[in-house]
């Protein structure tokens, strides 16, 4: 009885406590610039893609959301083709981020993204990529990267060393 | 002579209409202060404060499909939920909300709203059964197991305040307060009798034949469109039924200073409705064979316990 009488008087106390619903479409809550919401191409800092078309987003996807094409342009860099996310099946894992060596995919704290027609959902590379550098503005992979393309070859790249020439060593 | 008849039309209308519109709109305050009580909003989309909640549910409700199930008892499916907003209403014609305010003036009046609301759990037995249902007929079964532990015990825990008042006119008793409410020399019977309401009203934590996470929806699972809307405003009504009745009995009814009568009745009426959901946001509901031992083993002796009492000491002052 004492305890019936304790929680009413609990329960009458929550009349006067602050309520914790958050009315979501008129009060939007803050979401971390790391929240995974919907996904984006980035270019690099000099505005062209970040995107090498390695395929290790697709490869590391698990509900198998992502489809791309290889192509290369003439100064032997990688570039898709086409990049097609299908955001009806993606569940925001944020593994395609993980995996790209790139920083070229990126999530972001967007998630209102619904649609009347299920094929809208379904999103092109000139819906993904975005025009800014996203999450990490002076990362350039090409700039880093060991691989000699046209205008940059081997030992050229930023904190990177002359290649080792192992038929001049004596060793 | 038409003078009076016309006035009695209008009471007789207008606290019919007020009553049902007020029991289809303690959905909202119910589903509101359960919000409250839960650190929520509760519905407060619709309309200012999500008032027009109720207009928006009646709507749905009326276009919802209204489905008799083929294995049903139709005529009886069909009268059940009639049944409780009948009695209830019924019920009602006998409070005296205000002096002049009231449909009849019963020299039996207590008797027969207890009358009224006993014959409200045929129709959840019935609908329960004619439901052929099996989470329903478990329903009804309950609501007749709960009907026959507090049935007794409600009506002897009132034999007080007849007792004390001389009188089973309900305007009688509320006059009989004027120097001094029931509640005080009457605090078991208030108690006891309170309880039994809870009970009578199939409301948590007594909502064993609804008890919808045991029995589905109980005696209304096959229940669908206006004839559940007709079961939740029934329960509503008996809500305000038994407030008002505890209003009546035991709290002077329309008496109290400065403010006229029918606003006091209103403020007390409103104030137990409002205990009624907070009883729903905090307990929970017990077994059902619990419920029935306490009953018979503890507020049954009470209760007589109580007359003995109250007539001992009656007849001692004399």
């Amino acid at each position: 009885m004492i305890s019936q009488l304790r929680s009413l008087w609990l329960v009458f106390r929550h009349l006067f406590t602050p309520r914790v619903t958050v009315e979501y479409p008129d009060e939007k809550p803050y979401l971390a610039p790391r929240y995974r919401g919907r996904i984006v191409l980035t270019r690099e800092p000099d505005g062209s893609e970040r995107c090498v078309a390695c395929n290790l987003c697709a490869v590391a996807c698990p509900p198998d959301c992502i489809s791309l094409q290889k192509a290369e342009d003439e100064n032997g860099r990688w570039y898709p083709a086409y990049f097609r996310i299908n955001f009806s099946r993606c569940i925001m894992c944020g593994l395609c981020e993980e995996a790209c060596p790139t920083y070229a995919i990126q999530l972001t704290p967007d998630f209102e993204m619904c649609e009347y027609d299920r094929q809208n959902m379904v999103y092109e590379k000139e819906d993904l990529l975005i025009s800014g550098t996203g999450k990490y503005h002076d990362y350039s992979f090409y700039g880093v990267a060991g691989k000699a393309v046209v205008g940059k070859d081997k030992g050229e790249a930023e904190n990177e060393r002359e290649p080792v020439d192992i038929r001049g060593l004596n060793l | 002579m038409s003078s009076s008849i016309f006035i009695q039309l209008v009471n007789i209308f207008g606290i019919l209409t007020t009553i049902v519109l007020l029991a289809a709109l303690l959905t909202w305050v119910e589903r509101r202060l359960l919000g409250f009580w839960q650190d929520r909003p509760g519905p407060n989309r619709v309309g200012p404060f999500g008032l027009l909640q109720v207009v928006a549910d009646m709507i749905k409700l009326f276009f919802k499909e209204d489905f008799i199930p083929r294995f049903a008892d139709r005529p009886v499916f069909v009268l059940a939920p009639t049944l409780v907003m009948a009695t209830m209403l019924l019920g009602f014609a006998v409070v005296p909300f205000a002096p002049g305010i009231g449909i009849v003036d019963l020299n039996v009046g207590l008797l027969f709203v207890l009358a009224m609301s006993s014959l409200a759990v045929y129709s959840v037995v019935l609908g329960a059964y004619a439901s052929n249902n099996k989470y329903a007929l478990l329903g009804g079964l309950r609501a007749a197991a709960q009907t026959v532990s507090y049935e007794v015990f409600m009506g002897i825990s009132l034999m007080g305040v007849v007792m004390l008042a001389g009188s089973f006119n309900l305007r009688d008793i509320v006059a009989a307060q004027a120097d001094g409410w029931f509640v005080l020399p009457q605090l078991l019977g208030f108690v006891i009798f309170f309880i039994a309401g809870i009970a009578e009203s199939h409301r948590l934590p007594f909502d064993l034949p609804e008890a919808e996470h045991e029995l589905t929806a109980g005696f209304h699972t096959e229940y669908s469109s206006m004839k559940f809307g007709m079961f939740f405003v029934g329960e509503y009504l008996s809500v305000i039924l038994i407030s008002a009745l505890v209003t009546t009995l035991f709290l002077g009814g329309w008496l109290g200073p400065w403010l006229p009568p029918l606003v006091w009745f209103s403020l007390k009426t409103a104030l137990l409705v409002c205990v009624f959901v907070l009883l729903r946001a905090a307990l929970p509901r017990p077994r059902y064979d619990q419920l029935m031992q306490f009953g018979w083993k503890v507020l049954l002796p009470l209760s007589l316990a109580n007359l003995l009492a109250t007539g001992g000491i009656l007849l001692w002052l004399q």
